[in-house]
């Protein structure tokens, strides 16, 4: 059982750090800035649950500051993105 | 009562997050926390441009299910699409819904609902005619969208934050 | 390495292994499809499955574990689940929002980002006539 856990706790590390590289291909490539900035978003998310996930794996509760942590940082940094996108060439 | 504690079901939440945070019912943090739950909306209260007020437990209950069900169904919607479907395929469309619902408590609560609906995001309003503009993932039929979302998510909302609802 | 006990009762391995791995398919696909949608207005509804299910499931796991775990409710998970549940829409409408608004800006109409290779005539007059509400609100916002 322990085993089983080990494994599954393996995949989804594997799982989550590949979505993050999906994002990053995304965040390269992204034809226009919203994508990217859409692309950074979501691997604010990944991050937050690959703390999670480290959480689980150490049996640790410190790991929840983390993930509360980054999930707070990554809101407050896309709304500020997406708001400079909306706003900040406006006034060219 | 309510000079202290001008809106308790705020209060609540803010001692219930205290604990939450702090793992502990403990009664050094139970009464830091409730000072805390006093003390915040007392000092906030300036900010808020008005007081949301709900009725009707059995109606927020109902809506909140209802909405939690069409969360996983369309995930499970999305993902298929996503996973096994052509791209060229898609009938990604912006589709306008007329709305009847004014309050804005009640309506920045179906915009929450709704953008957290996986196929459907908000756009926005638009202010001559009151209709919400919406995007959906893959439209099949609109008038489908504009009945679930004016009987499942508008109705209820009316009943809960409207004073006299239809 | 990882510090799992080594008598943890089989449900609980089964039922955190399930939900991790549930998960973390969810969070694969939802940013396959901001990988390889084509266009921004489909790109935007690849990682809500994401935020939605795929960190639910995470959050669900860890609430689980940790009770089992430690014994007594650990339930301070759902305070990220709120969070999130309160956030992401925000940011979601807001990305959407400017994306409409960058695209009408650039003298784009709506109707042209739709993937339906022959929009019908119903869905491009509805397209079209979202743009005079955003430009209005911008003119309103720049006077």
């Amino acid at each position: 059982m322990r085993l089983l856990l080990e494994i599954s706790l393996y995949f989804s590390q594997f799982c989550v750090v590949l979505a993050m590289l999906f994002c990053m291909l995304r965040l390269l490539k992204g034809p226009t800035a919203q994508d990217r900035v859409l692309a950074l978003d979501t691997i604010w998310m990944c991050a937050m649950l690959f703390a999670l996930l480290l959480g689980i794996s150490f049996a640790s509760l410190v790991y929840f500051e983390w993930a509360m942590l980054i999930a707070l940082t990554g809101f407050v940094s896309s709304v500020a993105l997406a708001k400079f996108l909306m706003r900040g060439e406006i006034i060219e | 009562m309510t000079r202290w504690l001008p809106s308790p079901l705020l209060s609540l939440a803010l001692l219930l997050l205290w604990l939450m945070l702090n793992q502990t019912l403990e009664p050094a943090h139970l009464l830091l926390g409730a000072a805390f739950a006093i003390a915040a909306p007392l000092l906030t209260a300036p900010l808020r441009p008005f007081k949301a007020r709900i009725r009707r437990p059995a109606a927020i209950l109902r809506l909140f299910c209802w909405a939690f069900l069409e969360i996983i169904r369309s995930c499970f919607n999305v993902s298929r699409i996503i996973l096994f479907s052509k791209a060229d395929n898609l009938n990604s469309q912006f589709i306008k819904i007329p709305l009847s619902l004014q309050d804005p408590t009640g309506l920045a609560v179906l915009s929450c609902l709704i953008n957290c609906t996986p196929g459907t995001v908000w756009v926005e309003i638009l202010q001559d005619t009151h209709q919400l503009s919406l995007h959906v993932f893959d439209l099949h039929d609109e008038n489908w969208w504009i009945d679930t979302i004016k009987q499942r998510y508008e109705s209820p909302l009316m009943t809960i934050f409207e004073r006299e609802a239809a | 390495m990882m510090q799992i006990p080594a008598d943890i009762p089989a449900w609980l391995a089964i039922a955190v292994a399930l939900l991790l791995i549930c998960g973390s398919l969810i969070t694969l696909v939802g940013t396959l499809g901001l990988l390889r949608l084509p266009h921004f207005y489909q790109r935007i509804h690849g990682p809500a499955i994401t935020i939605t299910f795929g960190a639910g499931c995470f959050l669900l796991a860890s609430m689980l574990y940790f009770t089992a775990l430690q014994e007594r409710p650990v339930i301070h998970e759902l305070l990220i689940t709120a969070f999130i549940m309160l956030t992401a829409p925000v940011t979601a409408m807001l990305l959407m929002r400017t994306a409409v608004y960058r695209d009408l800006r650039n003298g784009r109409r709506i109707a042209d980002m739709a993937t339906d290779p022959q929009p019908a005539a119903g869905h491009g007059a509805t397209a079209g006539a979202t743009s005079p509400g955003l430009m209005e609100e911008s003119r309103d916002r720049n006077p």
